[in-house]
């Protein structure tokens, strides 16, 4: 079946999530629709499944026009979804779930064999190895995978579309997962994938579709190079760049050691990170999102419930403090979705500037508020960080992105800080909100504050970072300098450690630091309380990788070079 | 949750606070950990049992009366006959303390949750445990079994249609505070239309209709605007309690002849099955309802688990939006449902005045509604689990009844509370856990 979309746009409001997008699914092929987070790729689906009405465009079906007024005309068209959130009944079983909407019944009664049956038939076709009978929520996730796959063969589907299919999925399942869907191409299955995984796409598309902004910026073959891929998804037109002097820092304010987070179903979420952040140093964690770098800030704040390892700031403990005494010891926290973690959306401005200074001697008196210092305070902050709001007093929900996010890092920054923790600090934020933000940022380290910026945006990445450190699966891949090339990073974050990517160091290959198979050697400890040589900082993995590739051939083969992490 | 994690992640252990010398850890170990499965240790069941053991021996065995305690199974004008049974109260009492102390410490060494046997053993022995104690406590120790039994039976009637008229709306995902105005506004409907038509089949029909009219104000503030439910059923209850009462006291009090004074539906005596011992009165000496009521238990039942309607119901409850991109309409469905539900919660409030009483009085379903909701979450939104758990309220209900007449020292409030103490332990999990539809109560908005 030929599936083809012609000047698809997609508009919420004022947003346009897809411009103009044309694409062409043949059959017998994996075409992969790449681009980044927010790129548009999903929007576009929703389209394509019914899920959306496209603003304009068409699409055709082999060649006839197709319009589909819900999920139920996409599947008779012969298209099925399996999303990347899954939609499964959790309690009901695997047959239940497959014949759900697709009943076959005799007389009044469901007639579960028939579908009992489909499902061995499949299963055993493509290898699957799924019981019809096993309840799905205890089903690993990527067994759960297939049942969605399962679901939509059933219904005879001939365009079968992978929402982000492995962003849940281990290597291995992932693995898995690629074989399945090349099983499927040759069994006559069209099938579009969408991904930002440069290394599947590249291992299993027949044809690459890359969209940024939501528009189509390159079609290519699947043997491009995987750095050119990076550059076309990632965009090199948009360069922002923040004046700010090379970093000084020495020491360690933030001291993070093995530390290690467990999800709710005892998956590994972050896996033994070691890293070190200076005073007046900013940290740039760049990954693709998803790979622990959420649960690295949450954990850092006291929000994560399953914590092993330590976190010190300044020689003191902070795991097992509660979240309100870890702000205490100075650590200023932008959480990753404002909306639902950083603001309350029915205050106002105002309040929210106050959210977690409302105790303090100025705003409180006994167990009323002061209105008016909050009001007053308010004002200043707003004057300052430059925030659009009709007034202190209006809900903070009519503001605009940029200003609210300018709402919550007025009011982190708004305390003398030790270290600053921001996830995703310009996302959907106008450039203008952009380039302030970045500036109040490097001007916060300069006062010599410790800062950690947790980013997914290579270009703020590169804006704001002194090192780089790079995510993996919850695994810390290394920490570079903020030199390293854009495909080096790519690299990593496909899982390379750093020294895979970049030239070893001389005097000691094996030190330079990922953290997950590193592990500490032991002449390179110094625990945090001896003290420490003369102006060298305790090294630690990660810690002493070369700022670049450049640095190498004028550091000194010392053991302990000093202050050597940038140029 | 009192829930424990019984692994660590990472083979360097918790709390390594500071770096760990040694060789470096496999990255593969790191790799497979990913995806280990955590166990998880629960203490609930022992904490429940332990409960129940704590007041048999404080309650039952301390407190036993030493008089023997007489169970009568048959009648004077009975055809079969069976011999009364006598049970001495003090021993019995350390027995079933025995019993659950031990199945208290079993619970805790398992520490997860209980086979079904277990619960079940523990349930009878405190029941009995408790029966034997309190019967013993009155004045003639005596007891007719089958009396105890028909009486709950019949109390529980309109309680079993309100939990199933309940069941469907919240295994479709909507809930239904207002299974109270749905028996009430029945009431009211099959009084009125029974003794003005002169016939209670009318009667039995307008009760239903009444109470879908209540059905659909929950199901247009629910489903179309999105109204907190619970809300909007509290509202419900107030608003029929207060129409029902107004009217009651200017239409139906002023000319009772003619608006309140509906003529019985039939009450049928099966032949020879009635003539079995305690099990014939009890289950085949029933009026019309209780009849309607077995086959709309096993209807509900059958019709939820083994049909095309049934599996789409329970789907919309647990995860719309997944039963959305499937193609089945939501909205459409759990209107539907409410209806439904409207229509069998009906059928209980005809209970009241075509069957119990024969006229309507202000506010004369007194709760059921809400006991019939707490039976609904008791019986884990099952509708055989609802009808036991309605015949247990029953029993509890009328057990304060009998025990009453025969002149028991434990106050009559006491035992009226025992209905709620028991579904405030089912209900916060203490025997075993208990898990309603996912999506109950939360709107369904397409995108």
């Amino acid at each position: 079946m030929q599936l083809k979309l012609t000047d698809v746009t997609k508009r919420f409001g004022d947003f346009t999530a897809n411009n103009r997008v044309s694409l062409t699914v043949e059959p017998h092929q994996i075409h992969c629709l790449l681009g980044e987070n927010g790129a548009g790729k999903s929007t576009l689906m929703n389209v394509l499944y019914g899920l959306y009405e496209p603003t304009s465009g068409t699409v055709e079906i082999n060649g006839a026009p197709a319009h589909f007024s819900g999920p139920g005309d996409a599947m008779a068209a012969g298209i099925g979804m399996v999303h990347q959130h899954f939609m499964l009944v959790p309690v009901f079983t695997v047959a239940e779930n497959v014949a759900l909407g697709h009943e076959s019944t005799r007389g009044m009664a469901l007639d579960l064999n028939s579908t009992r049956a489909r499902i061995r038939e499949i299963s055993d076709r493509f290898g699957f190895a799924v019981d019809p009978d096993a309840v799905v929520e205890d089903l690993p996730v990527g067994v759960q995978q297939r049942v969605e796959i399962i679901k939509a063969l059933v219904r005879d589907a001939e365009v079968l579309i992978l929402d982000e299919p492995t962003a849940v999925l281990t290597p291995r399942e992932t693995d898995e997962l690629l074989q399945i869907m090349r099983q499927l191409r040759d069994n006559g299955t069209s099938i579009v994938f969408i991904s930002h995984k440069l290394r599947e796409v590249r291992a299993v598309s027949d044809v690459i579709t890359v969209i940024r902004r939501g528009e189509v910026v390159g079609r290519v073959g699947p043997e491009t190079a995987t750095d050119e891929l990076a550059a076309l998804m990632v965009g090199r037109d948009v360069s922002l760049t923040v004046a700010k002097e090379p970093s000084l820092a020495t020491g360690a304010a933030l001291e993070v050691r093995d530390l290690t987070v467990l999800g709710d179903n005892g998956v590994v979420l972050l896996d033994g990170v070691d890293l070190d952040v200076a005073p007046g140093e900013i940290l740039a964690v760049a990954g693709v999102q998803g790979n622990g770098q959420t649960e690295l800030t949450r954990a850092l704040v006291g929000l994560e419930k399953r914590v092993s390892g330590s976190v010190r700031l300044a020689g003191r403990e902070l795991t097992g403090l509660r979240t309100r005494e870890v702000l205490a010891h100075g650590v200023g926290f932008v959480p990753e979705d404002r909306s639902t973690d950083g603001l309350v959306d029915s205050f106002s401005v105002a309040e929210n500037l106050v959210l977690d200074r409302y105790r303090e001697r100025g705003f409180a008196a006994g167990p009323s508020l002061r209105r008016r210092a909050i009001a007053e305070h308010a004002r200043s902050e707003v004057g300052e960080y430059d925030i659009r709001a009709g007034s202190v007093d209006s809900p903070v929900a009519t503001l605009s992105g940029g200003n609210q996010q300018k709402v919550v890092i007025a009011r982190e920054l708004g305390r003398p800080l030790k270290l600053f923790v921001a996830s995703q600090p310009t996302r959907g934020v106008d450039v203008g909100s952009i380039e302030f933000i970045h500036r109040r940022i490097v001007a916060e380290r300069d006062r010599g504050t410790a800062v950690l910026i947790v980013s997914t945006e290579l270009d703020e990445v590169y804006a704001l970072a002194d090192r780089i450190a790079v995510f993996f699966h919850g695994r810390l891949m290394g920490i570079v300098g903020p030199e390293t090339p854009r495909g080096a990073l790519g690299r990593m974050m496909a899982g390379e450690p750093a020294d895979a990517v970049l030239p070893p160091a001389p005097w000691d290959g094996s030190r330079s630091g990922h953290g997950d198979t590193g592990g500490p050697t032991a002449h390179d400890l110094v625990p945090s309380d001896a003290a420490p040589q003369p102006g060298s900082r305790p090294s630690h993995p990660g810690a002493n990788v070369p700022a670049s590739p450049r640095d190498l051939a004028t550091e000194p083969s010392d053991d302990r070079p000093e202050g050597n992490r940038t140029a | 949750m009192s829930t424990a994690t019984a692994s660590q992640p990472s083979p360097r252990g918790p709390g390594a606070a500071g770096p760990v010398p040694g060789p470096a850890p496999d990255a593969e170990l790191a790799t497979s950990a990913a995806n280990r499965a955590v166990g998880v240790r629960t203490y609930r069941p022992a904490t429940g049992l332990g409960v129940l053991a704590l007041v048999s021996f404080a309650v039952f065995a301390l407190h036993a009366s030493s008089r023997a305690v007489r169970f009568r199974f048959s009648g004077d004008g009975d055809v079969v006959r069976l011999p009364d049974a006598e049970v001495a109260a003090a021993p019995y009492a350390w027995a079933v303390t025995i019993v659950l102390v031990a199945l208290a410490g079993y619970a805790a060494v398992r520490a997860r949750k209980l086979p079904r046997w277990v619960v079940a053993l523990a349930g009878f022995c405190f029941v009995t445990g408790f029966l034997v104690w309190i019967v013993g406590t009155a004045q003639t120790p005596s007891i007719s079994v089958t009396a105890l039994l028909a009486g709950s039976v019949a109390l529980a009637t309109p309680l079993v249609f309100g939990a199933l008229g309940g069941l469907l709306c919240e295994r479709s995902g909507v809930v239904n505070i207002a299974i109270e105005a749905q028996l009430l506004f029945g009431a009211f409907s099959a009084a009125i239309a029974a003794t003005v038509s002169g016939s209670a089949w009318v009667g039995l029909l307008a009760a239903m209709a009444g109470s879908v009219l209540v059905s659909v104000l929950l199901a247009v503030f629910a489903i179309r605007y999105r109204v907190n439910q619970v809300i909007v059923g509290v509202v419900l209850n107030v608003l029929v309690s207060g129409l029902t009462g107004f009217l009651f006291a200017t239409v139906l009090q002023p000319s009772a002849a003619a608006f309140n004074t509906p003529e019985r539906l039939p009450h049928v005596r099966i032949p020879v099955l009635a003539e079995i011992p305690v099990v014939g009165p009890v289950l085949f000496d029933q009026s019309v309802i209780g009849y309607i009521m077995y086959a709309a238990v096993a209807v509900v039942w059958f019709a939820l688990h083994r049909t095309r309607w049934g599996l789409r119901t329970r789907a919309v409850g647990e995860h719309p939006k997944a039963a959305d991109t499937l193609g089945v309409s939501v909205n459409a469905l759990r209107t539907r449902n409410v209806l439904l539900g409207g229509a069998v919660a009906g059928l209980g409030g005809a209970f009241y005045t075509l069957v119990s009483v024969s006229a309507f009085t202000r506010d004369m379903t007194a709760g059921s509604g809400y006991i019939a909701l707490a039976a609904l979450i008791f019986g884990r939104w099952n509708p055989v689990g609802a009808l036991l758990a309605s015949l247990l309220f029953g029993f509890a209900s009328n057990l304060e009844s009998i025990l009453s007449f025969l002149g028991t020292p434990v106050p009559s409030q006491f035992l009226a509370m025992l209905p709620y103490v028991v579904t405030i332990m089912a209900v916060a999990g203490l025997v075993g856990r208990s898990r309603g539809p996912a999506a109950s109560g939360e709107p369904y908005r397409k995108e």
